[in-house]
Parts: structure tokens; sequence; C-alpha cells
């Protein structure tokens, strides 16, 4: 079983996709398929950017063992009002910085949903916002 | 198609990636979204984009894209072209448009993805 875990800056541009890029490199590693690497890492990578375009600040861990990949990204922010409706393909709260960063067209919790076997989310609006993803290796 | 006759047909500049030897290009997708991008179920497509920032170069590596276009005269970063060469992706830049570039690729039998 192999842990990793990562701290993610809200606002900060510059670094998101920093973590979801060593998680990647951290799969190939241990020989997992490229579909599944694919999967995970784009499933992570729109999780990232969500805590940095909506959050002040999130952690993001993975636990890879021979069943599964599971990944939880906690973060301190606004939350989610209405997770139903953010589960809805074009609908969006972000800001125009995110949308000048390529992000924000409603796209990233059903993205997010796509590529993994298991999404959880949880949120308290004003406090944060969690997600557990889990992704099956066989 | 080869990276040397592409760029040449799109009047491109490569700004990073030096090792071409082997990559071919047959298919391309154009987007600024870059959403849109990692919704791309393909391997290796080309992506064509007038959006020119860090997150470009992070959804393409995600993406398992390795050559980025550029268009409608967008500057790669110092920073881009950094992590772009650490990833191995080729970055060429063309003042043609998106839809210049694609129309020219097209016709040079460059496949659209959908």
């Amino acid at each position: 079983m192999l842990n990793l875990e990562y701290t993610i800056e809200g606002g900060n541009f510059s670094d998101a996709g920093k973590a979801s890029s060593d998680i990647k490199k951290t799969l190939k590693q241990l020989s997992i398929d490229y579909a599944l690497i694919k999967r995970t890492v784009v499933a992570v990578y729109e999780a990232e950017v969500n805590v940095v375009a909506h959050a002040r600040q999130g952690t993001l861990s993975v636990e890879i063992n021979t069943r599964q990949i599971k990944i939880v990204v906690d973060d301190h922010g606004p939350g989610i009002e209405d997770i139903d409706k953010a589960m809805q393909a074009g609908y969006s709260t972000a800001n125009a910085r995110v949308r000048e960063m390529g992000f924000g067209a409603g796209m990233g919790l059903p993205n997010i949903k796509k590529n993994t076997d298991e999404l959880n989310i949880s949120s308290q609006p004003g406090q944060g916002t969690r997600l557990e993803m889990i992704i099956n290796l066989s | 198609m080869t990276l040397e006759v592409l760029s040449e047909i799109i009047n491109a500049k490569r700004v990073s990636g030096s090792n071409d030897a082997g990559v071919e290009i047959y298919e391309a997708f154009a987007s600024d979204l870059m959403s849109d991008v990692l919704t791309l179920d393909m391997h290796n497509p080309m992506l064509i984009t007038g959006l020119s920032n860090l997150q470009t170069i992070r959804t393409a590596e995600m993406a398992d894209i390795n050559v980025i276009v550029l268009a409608r005269g967008k500057k790669a970063s110092p920073e881009m072209i950094e992590l772009a060469q650490e990833l191995n992706i080729f970055i060429l830049e063309t003042e043609f448009s998106v839809f210049k570039t694609s129309g020219i690729l097209y016709q040079n039998a460059i496949k659209p993805l959908y």
C-alpha cells in the first residue's frame, strides 16, 4: 500500500496541477494500466483545479493498494450549496480568472464522475467540500 | 505527418521540444476550454488552442497530449516552455488563427477526433 499527501493553495494557478503531475509519475512507476492512469489523473486534476479555483486551501490524499486507488480531496472554502446542481454539466460559479485559465465551464464535477468508479461529495456551505473518489484497479 | 512538415504548412515556430524523431501527427482537437480537452478519450491527439498559460501545459500532460499549437500569435511564456521541456511536450507557435490552422491541417489529412 502506498499513501501520498499534498497541500493545495487556493488561488495559486501557477501550482495548479503539481499534485496531479506527481501522482501521474508515481502511477507510471507502479506500472498501472495506461487507461486507468489517465482516468485517475484527469479526475484528480479537475479536483485540484476546483480547489485552486474556489477554496482557500485544501489537502489531497491518495491511497493505492492492489484493488483500488482512493483519492480524498478536502478543502476549506465556500462549499457547495446544491450538489445536484453542481453535478449538472454547464453549471458553474467560477469567476473570470478561472475562466481565463480554460476552466469554469461547469464540466469539472461531471468529468470527475465519468472518470471514477465511485464519487462521494459532501459539503458544508461556508466551510468546505470533501470529495472521495475511487478507481478500481481490478 | 511529421512535426517538421506540419510546422511548415502552418508557418509555425517550435519553441519547446527538441528530439522529434518518431513524432507523427494523425489527429487533432481544437479548443480553448481545457475541461473539454480533459474529456477526450483518444490517445495522443494534437491540441490547437488560443489559450496560452501554464494550465494549457498541465492539461496536455494529464490528457497525454504531446504536441500543442498556439494559434493567433499567442506566445508561450518562459514558465510554460520550461514545464513543456520537462514533460517532453512540443509547443508550436503560429500567427494563423485556430480556424485557419485547423482548416489547413484538415485539408492535409489530419483527422478530427469527432
